[in-house]
């Protein structure tokens, strides 16, 4: 009977209000910025409503890919973690985005990282929303203690060291999630390798994890696991658990992202004040690092029965201005610099930390875009985690796994 | 559940006598054999619906490479999902993990839950408020109580830690989800606060069969505490307890809520259960993850085989008629 009443009511939701469509968003949580966003791009011709999915991106994939794969019509709109576009791109779950769509993505500046994220097989899947990435964040108080001088490039190793030598912990992401790759992507990546190659050719990929790159990642994570300025907490750590570490008396270095500028704001005003920012670390001296890249794609559903309208209000939910509104509630930044041009983005940010997300946005180093990056990804953290377990063998195990894994020899 | 060790009230009832020795069914108990068929028909016909063919699908999902996002790259593979899974490394490991948990959670459980039914028979004062407590974290949803204690064993704002420091091996920052013997401690004492209470429920049962009388004629006898207990209690309630350890222990075997809120699997901590759940809703490859499935069923029967085996109970006489 109540399950009869439940479908009863949600069959009533979706009916909409006399005759005017109800367009449904699946957004993932954030602190409000969709929901405006939403508001403000509801017409007389139909409504956005949201839909909230669950915290972990992984998670979103799943209840999503489920849905979807059922032909569920009642997705419309649905925010997608870079890393899952390729994969519902290549099971046809997304409507095509129109050309002029794109073109005004391009007029508008869309971050060229971003635009790479979106697209799959030389056609944009998805429309750019909001690009993230991380800084090295650090406490002024402690670097002026340490003596570092953070005006010049950063290395891991010297900020391992420097944290080590005082007593001061480093909060990173390392628990057994998707937030653990994004380290170790950008690790490899800013010792100028890939995790893997040839994204194109699917289950064949080439796995690349084991070259030289991988080992420089790989000594970085292990350096820091085995040495003082690991947190008690490393193996099952995640960017809220890294905010308190930082924020704490032992705090010294956090990369992060770039939300953490007013995380600190009403807990802990000390806190707020003492945070200085600069470019994400080397993983080898000298050589320029990649950032990494985060955000939201908004994609719109192959089985939505309003897809028309839909596509309309995307291109609505991806203004600058709307990418404006989200940047100043949530702290997720535009994918475009119009989309920095936002007047109030100036005011709650310092101007060289506006630049410096953009020239790291830019910088950026997007995890591979494959249909398979869910098998990739989860292969990665079965050998890579815990943190303390990695060693110098650990990139080329986890290379044979990844193989395995993709052409269905081994379980995930 | 108590029911299956509850005495069979009726046994002149006709069918139940016939067991042992046939007798020719009358026209009366023929009729009321047909009844009783067509009565049942109905849950039959819904049971095979909803069980059965979600099994027969399962069975024949398993033979096909088939994933979720890929459908067109469908094909059928045979029994190579069964050999992948059997050869490989982390489903021996899982299953370790998983038996690790079963046998300790159970055996910890039958002795707490032992306890706990004593004190339930035998208490005087109240005696529905004292039962009602016991019975208290059964009641409460796996994933609450997962979530409640990983709380308590997290680092950054847990209680155990800072309760328990005086012990040599924990300390403030021990991090209990940081490696294998802490996390599955922790797993571990979430599972049994958890359901020791329905093990003692399943035992209470047991308890109350044990005649009163045998319990007087053994201390006119002489016989002490321990040789009751060991002599007459647990003897006549080896039925009961084969009940409880077998229903736990498939329970137990079948391990995945605490598991998935407190560590996802990581430490090592992978069950069979969560195996399964990574194949078929996180890599929706559902022709591996069914063939994981079939594999976890078919370990499930071959388990409640092995410990009817063990304790020796005919399972009729487990109703009481024995």
């Amino acid at each position: 009977m109540a399950a009869l009443a439940l479908a009863s009511s949600l069959l009533a939701a979706c009916g909409g209000d006399g005759g005017k469509p109800e367009l449904v968003w699946y957004i993932n949580p954030d602190s409000g910025g969709q929901d405006a966003v939403a508001e403000k791009c509801s017409t007389d011709e139909y409504t956005i409503s949201t839909q909230v999915l669950p915290q972990d991106a992984g998670q979103q994939r799943i209840q999503l890919a489920r849905r979807l794969a059922a032909k569920d019509p009642s997705i419309d709109l649905m925010s997608i973690d870079p890393p899952f576009t390729a994969e519902f791109a290549d099971a046809g779950f997304l409507a095509e985005v129109p050309q002029d769509a794109k073109a005004k993505l391009e007029e508008q500046g869309t971050f060229k990282g971003a635009m790479d994220a979106a697209t799959w097989k030389d056609d944009l899947v998805v429309f750019p929303f909001w690009s993230n990435t991380q800084v090295l964040w650090y406490r002024k108080s402690f670097v002026e203690k340490a003596g570092i001088d953070m005006s010049q490039p950063v290395t891991w190793d010297q900020i391992i060291d420097a944290a080590s030598e005082n007593d001061a912990k480093i909060g990173v992401q390392a628990n057994k999630y998707e937030g653990y790759v994004v380290w170790i992507n950008a690790l490899v990546e800013g010792a100028g390798g890939h995790i893997l190659e040839d994204a194109g050719e699917g289950v064949d990929a080439k796995i690349t994890l084991a070259g030289e790159a991988g080992q420089d990642a790989a000594s970085v994570i292990e350096k820091l696991a085995t040495s003082e300025a690991a947190p008690a907490d490393l193996s099952v750590s995640n960017e809220g658990t890294a905010g308190s570490t930082f924020g704490s008396d032992q705090g010294s270095f956090l990369v992060n992202w770039t939300y953490i500028w007013h995380n600190y704001d009403d807990t802990a005003p000390d806190v707020a004040k003492d945070i200085g920012y600069t470019r994400y670390p080397q993983t080898v001296e000298g050589e320029e690092s990649r950032p990494p890249y985060g955000g939201i794609g908004i994609g719109v559903s192959a089985y939505s029965d309003e897809k028309d309208f839909a596509l309309e209000a995307a291109q609505c939910l991806v203004s600058p201005e709307s990418q404006g509104i989200n940047a100043e509630i949530t702290g997720n930044m535009p994918a475009s610099t119009q989309g920095y041009d936002y007047p109030k983005l100036k005011e709650q940010y310092p101007a060289d930390l506006l630049e410096l997300f953009q020239t790291s946005v830019d910088a950026a180093a997007p995890r591979t875009v494959t249909p398979y990056w869910s098998d990739v990804s989860g292969s990665i953290q079965n050998i890579w985690h815990p943190p303390r377990a990695v060693d110098e063998d650990t990139p080329e195990r986890a290379t044979v796994f990844i193989e395995d894994v993709l052409k269905g020899g081994d379980l995930l | 559940m108590t029911a299956t060790v509850a005495p069979e009230k009726d046994a002149t009832r006709p069918g139940r006598s016939g067991r042992s020795e046939k007798k020719p069914a009358s026209d009366r108990s023929t009729a009321e054999n047909r009844l009783g068929l067509k009565l049942v028909a109905p849950a039959v016909v819904l049971m095979l619906l909803v069980t059965a063919w979600p099994m027969i699908q399962a069975l024949y999902l398993s033979l096909f490479r088939y994933r979720l996002t890929a459908p067109d790259d469908r094909a059928f593979v045979g029994v190579d999902n069964y050999l992948t899974i059997l050869s490989d490394d982390q489903f021996w490991k899982s299953t370790l993990t998983t038996l690790l948990i079963m046998v300790v959670t159970v055996a910890v459980e039958l002795v707490i839950g032992f306890a706990f039914a004593m004190v339930m028979h035998r208490i005087v004062f109240a005696r529905g408020l004292m039962r009602t407590s016991i019975l208290i974290p059964y009641g409460i949803i796996t994933v609450v109580s997962a979530f409640a204690w990983q709380f308590a064993f997290s680092l950054n704002n847990g209680f155990v830690n800072s309760w328990f420091n005086w012990l040599p091996f924990i300390a403030d920052d021990t991090n209990w989800f940081g490696d294998y013997p802490h996390a599955m401690f922790a797993i571990m004492v979430s599972e049994i606060w958890k359901t020791t209470p329905f093990m003692a429920l399943l035992l209470l049962a047991g308890l109350a069969q044990v005649s009163e009388d045998m319990l007087e004629a053994a201390k006119v006898d002489g016989a002490t505490w321990t040789q009751r207990l060991t002599k007459v209690i647990l003897p006549n309630m080896r039925a009961a307890i084969m009940v409880a350890v077998l229903f736990r222990a498939l329970d137990a075997y079948r391990i995945f809520d605490n598991i998935f809120v407190m560590t996802k699997g990581a430490e090592g901590t992978q069950s069979i259960s969560f195996l399964t759940y990574r194949q078929v809703i996180e890599q929706m490859q559902l022709g591996l993850g069914s063939a994981m499935s079939v594999l976890l069923f078919l370990s499930v029967l071959l388990l409640a085989w092995l410990i009817v085996k063990l304790f020796r109970v005919d399972l009729a006489q487990a109703r009481g008629e024995g």
